[in-house]
């Protein structure tokens, strides 16, 4: 457990950083790095274990159906990366701190820097492949968000989009690899993986899985040709470039090439594929690093450089190689944190990074360029730094390593980037800290403060102590770590010493040295050579190629999406009877046996009103007056039809939703056109009429066919325990509350769900282009007569009543024809009546219900329900009940679902009454001036006389067009 | 029995498809509320027909009719007024904001419009 905690300390930290930045700047900073120590210092609790040669294991079961599992481990490789990642990022920490200017937000560059480090963490650790990606695409999300934190500029919003495309597409591949590798290993676990190297490798599918496993660790590592994504990056923060494009994210492509080493390497293709691309990617960056006048762009292609040697070194398939690059990789973290970090200090100080402008620095801030050249050195391969022992390391097994027949190229291609490695770091020197003294900066440069120089500065103690005592200081960790990733004990024979003999390597050194230098002496002549060089702008390529693909989508959208409803319902309506039409024709077709009702006339006679009515919307439907009173007669004799067939719960139901809905639909028609426009086409009229017809008659003939057979029921359970088991004997509500009480509950919580989402659509209806039509709206809205005497009267006397119905229903409801649904619906439209009556203004003034608190209310009270059974050890809605008797009353039952059918009360009546105040809300404003304040009783008898006159001037005009 | 309720589900679904292939939002609306009382009705009759056998527990009664198509039929009903309600809406602040209840996209409206006008200046947006 302690394992998975070091990937998820930093996660919570990434909570506590937004939080406490509140507090002030430092005790953010300081929350962000106490969390990265705890993790660090966690980590290495397991360090004497895994230095034993323990491998240590923890895993938690999560999703095992699919071979995912919460699995971490920790070995050497693991230990030694995860160890990377949180120390330099707590010096990372500790210099942003001081990087961030007062008005970057610094809590959520803190959040974002803490979930890239879980992620980063994740990587390392997971024992789970699956989980392992799960952790990759957070890497490449974080570092976005990371790249992308100086939102105001576009070349970082670019930036980060370009790398978010390249790796997180590289990521796609990599999920398709690591699945396909799990396949062929049996396991999706990465211990059980590393033993069955021998059987991955023989696999039909190596090949397609290896390189869908490559493109993934290469557009990570920027490598060849995906290279170009990283010097874009460079727009992020300083601290960003420091932490994911010198010490943590670029290298996990090849942290995972080196985690894979044993399952994938040693085979011709990886050779002839990781070896050149490596190779490339290190001459062609480093050609390239000589170049950039950016001081960042100048370390960034210089790190793809260094990536490339690293990968390279892996590509060798040797053990030796793999020594080698475990090697490098400490060395190179150590100095290009540094020397990323004394770019950083640069800029700030001097206020740019172009090396044009800059020079003879160390005559002006001594400690930091110092610091920075000692680094810069490292990074050239001079001796007595770490960087020229793995070099020379690097050399020496290039130059012995024999591809395709041509046994000295390699050794010529390293050399030639060691030589450009050299001529980069050479101009760095020079022309940035060395040389004359300048007085034409933007700022005045003097020394930051420690917290700035504090972390270059161990990190270049660290460089000097390992490149003179390297098998004392990193000798026990590159081996344990080595013999982590070549997955074996025997290590290759190597020395890590200054001094090797008078091997070819140090011949390579000393002519790398010799020509950088002289490169850099003559950079102005180099310059013209190169700029006669064809160079593709990696940017503009990138750009095309995504403009084609957004062009290509948009082409492929408008072909799809013709913004016609009418076309839409055409097609999908047509498509399902052609479907049913063909699955009837394949089956056999004999009349059903069961026996039919014998028809009534009372049935025939609203069967005949039905299609009376059915028809006659069709052909009025412009008329929309008409049409909504047709369409109450439908659903009036729907409810008759559910009264007729021993159904008088849903009667009841249909009847009082029918008078809601018509409430709703007149007062909508009230802002819409009262009058449809005539249809211009025929034959699109005709095509609709025999898409509904050919509809009608398939919908018909399958009620007809399911009517006519027999079927058996699960029903029968709901019936036999009605009684004894949910303490109810109208059945339809225990199932509703007991049985189906779940269902219930998620639908009163989607009616609440569509409440919110009117009163969203209409909140915002008072302003913009809305609110100017509703005022022009104003002109003609009124009725004579707009709070009838009588009406007002009878609604009130009516209010009680209708309120008393209400509850007599919901409380009669477990055991009668009723419940919350019907006596929700009764008291919606009791209330409705006297906003109707008495207008908006009148009963909103005196109405103390909020319908959201009502539909909140409602669905809490559900839920508490629901789980107050779980306290008594059932499940989730398990009903009870028990018997009272009270004086007078007498017994009855009282059962735990009335107080769920509340909730189902309450949230029907706020979700009838949120919809409806809403658009009652928006007539308000739309009604002509002078509003009427209310019905006429209630008026003084001044106040009256205005009004009467008022309602004198408003004549009805019926609105038409608007 | 049987053939009055296919026939009538049959209509209803025939009406409601007719309405929901118009080019206002208002027939519309009518429309999915005569698919929702075909739909209702259907999902009803999956029950089959049964008369004068309510499912009320009771010594007396001679039989049940299948209480299960009735609950879910009976939060369908409910649920269909909170989906009418919501469309209903969202046509209104679409006729408040665009002025126009057209349910095409307004490329295609203007289309119309200009083809309208070509055939004579009659009205457009259907």
């Amino acid at each position: 457990m302690s394992i998975a905690l070091v990937a998820l300390i930093p996660l919570v930290g990434a909570l506590l950083a937004p939080l406490t930045i509140r507090s002030g700047r430092n005790v953010c900073a300081m929350t962000t790095g106490a969390s990265t120590l705890a993790a660090l210092l966690l980590l290495l609790s397991h360090a004497p274990a895994v230095y034993r040669g323990e491998v240590v294991r923890t895993e938690i079961a999560w999703l095992p159906q699919l071979g995912l599992n919460f699995s971490f481990f920790i070995d050497a490789w693991g230990l030694f990366f995860a160890t990377l990642i949180l120390g330099i990022g707590l010096l990372i920490i500790v210099y942003a701190r001081y990087y961030l200017a007062r008005q970057d937000p610094m809590g959520r560059f803190f959040a974002y820097l803490l979930i890239f480090q879980s992620a980063m963490v994740g990587v390392a650790l997971s024992d789970n492949i699956l989980l392992m990606l799960v952790f990759w695409e957070m890497t490449s999300l974080s570092s976005f968000l990371l790249i992308g934190y100086w939102r105001h500029l576009p070349e970082g919003r670019q930036g980060a989009r370009m790398a978010l495309v390249v790796t997180g597409g590289g990521g796609l591949f990599l999920i398709a690899g690591m699945l396909m590798l799990g396949h062929m290993a049996g396991s999706y676990e990465l211990t059980e993986i590393l033993q069955r190297g021998d059987i991955i490798k023989a696999h039909p599918l190596y090949v397609p899985m290896l390189l869908l496993v490559l493109v993934g660790a290469f557009t990570k590592s920027a490598q060849f040709p995906f290279h170009f994504w990283l010097p874009h990056a460079m727009a992020a923060p300083t601290p960003v470039s420091a932490y994911l494009h010198s010490a943590t994210m670029v290298k996990a492509g090849v942290f995972l090439l080196a985690r894979f080493w044993p399952v994938l390497a040693g085979t011709d293709i990886w050779f002839l594929i990781v070896t050149p691309v490596g190779l490339a990617t290190m001459v062609i960056a480093a050609w390239i690093a000589i170049f950039k006048d950016d001081l960042k762009g100048l370390l960034a292609f210089s790190t793809v450089s260094h990536l490339g040697m690293m990968t390279m070194l892996l590509g060798f398939g040797t053990p030796l190689g793999a020594v080698i690059a475990v090697f490098h990789i400490l060395n190179h973290a150590t100095f290009k944190a540094a020397l990323f970090m004394s770019a950083g200090i640069v800029d700030h100080e001097a206020g740019t990074r172009d090396a044009r402008r800059l020079g003879g620095l160390i005559h002006l801030m001594p400690i930091s360029s110092t610091l920075a050249l000692i680094a810069a050195g490292s990074m050239a391969g001079l001796p007595l730094l770490n960087g020229f022992l793995s070099k020379e390391m690097m050399l020496d097994a290039a130059a012995t390593t024999n591809f395709a027949g041509m046994p000295y190229l390699i050794g010529a291609l390293a050399t030639l980037a060691a030589i450009f490695s050299m001529a980069y770091s050479a101009r760095l020197a020079f022309h940035v800290y060395l040389g004359k003294k300048r007085d034409d900066y933007p700022h005045k440069p003097h020394d930051p403060p420690v917290g700035m120089w504090g972390p270059v500065a161990l990190l270049v103690s660290l460089v000097i102590a390992i490149g003179i005592l390297p098998a004392l200081l990193a000798g026990p960790i590159v081996a344990r770590t080595a013999m982590a990733v070549i997955g074996s004990e025997d290590l290759p024979y190597y020395t890590l010493s200054l001094w090797h003999g008078f091997t070819p390597a140090l011949f390579m050194s000393i002519a790398a040295i010799l020509f950088g230098l002289f490169i850099i002496s003559r950079y102005e002549a180099v310059l013209r050579l190169r700029l006669a060089v064809p160079r593709p702008e990696a940017k503009a390529i990138f750009d095309a190629v995504i403009a084609a693909f957004v062009s290509a989508s948009r082409s492929g959208i408008a072909a799809l999406h013709s913004e016609s409803l009418q076309r839409y319902a055409g097609i999908i309506i047509a498509a399902i009877v052609i479907v049913g039409a063909v699955s009837f024709h394949a089956m056999d077709h004999a009349a059903g046996t069961r026996a039919t009702l014998p028809p009534s006339i009372a049935a025939i006679t609203a069967w005949i009103v039905l299609v009376g009515a059915s028809v006659a919307v069709v052909m009025f439907h412009m008329d929309r007056i008409l049409t909504l009173i047709l369409t109450s007669i439908v659903g009036l004799v729907v409810s008759l039809a559910f009264l007729q067939f021993s159904a008088p719960d849903l009667a009841l139901t249909q009847v009082s939703v029918e008078v809601v809905t018509t409430i709703l639909l007149l007062l909508a028609l009230n802002l819409l056109p009262k009058e449809g426009l005539p249809e211009i086409s025929f034959p699109r009229r005709l095509w609709s009429a025999a898409v509904a017809i050919a509809g009608g008659l398939g919908v018909a003939g399958l009620v007809y066919a399911v009517m006519t057979r027999d079927f058996s029921s699960i029903s029968g359970f709901h019936l036999a325990e009605s009684k004894p088991g949910g303490g109810g004997t109208n059945v339809v509500n225990v199932i509703l509350v007991d049985f189906r009480g779940f269902d219930t509950f998620g639908e009163i919580i989607v009616l609440g769900i569509a409440a919110l989402s009117i009163f969203a659509m209409l909140d915002s209806a008072l302003r913009g282009a809305s609110a100017r039509r509703l005022d022009a709206m104003r002109q003609g809205l009124e009725s004579g007569d707009a709070h009838p005497m009588l009406l007002v009267v009878a609604t009130r006397a009516l209010l009680p009543i209708a309120l008393t119905v209400g509850i007599y229903i919901f409380l009669r409801g477990h055991n009668q024809p009723g419940g919350g649904f019907i006596a929700g619906l009764i008291v919606s439209i009791a209330l409705i009546m006297q906003y109707m009556a008495s207008g908006y203004a009148w009963a909103a003034a005196r109405s103390r219900l909020d319908a959201q608190t009502m539909i909140g209310g409602g669905v809490l009270i559900a839920a508490l329900t629901g789980l107050g059974s779980l306290v008594f050890g059932s499940p989730f809605l398990t009903s009870n009940y028990t018997y009272l008797t009270w004086p007078i009353v007498g017994t009855f039952e009282v059962a735990t679902a009335i107080a769920f059918d509340v909730g189902v009360f309450l949230a029907v009546v706020g979700t009838v009454l949120l919809a409806l105040f809403q658009i009652s809300r928006i007539e308000y404003r739309a009604e002509r001036a002078p509003i009427p304040e209310g019905p006429i009783d209630v008026l003084t008898r001044r106040d009256a006389e205005r009004g009467a006159g008022a309602a004198r001037v408003g004549e009805p005009v019926r609105n038409k067009e608007v | 029995m049987e053939f009055l309720i296919a026939s009538g589900v049959g209509i209803l679904t025939a009406a409601g498809i007719y309405l929901i292939m118009r080019g206002q939002s208002y027939p519309v609306i009518i429309g999915l509320a005569f698919l929702t009382y075909a739909v209702n009705v259907f999902l009803f009759a999956m029950g089959r027909l049964t008369v004068n056998q309510p499912p009320i527990i009771d010594k007396a009664a001679i039989g049940y009719t299948d209480p299960l198509p009735q609950a879910l039929v009976l939060t369908a009903i409910v649920i269909s007024f909170g989906m009418t309600a919501l469309i209903v809406v969202l046509a209104m602040r679409g006729f408040l904001e665009s002025g126009t209840d057209g349910v095409e996209s307004e490329s295609l409206v203007a289309a119309n419009v200009a083809a309208g006008e070509a055939e004579g200046g009659e009205r457009a947006g259907s």
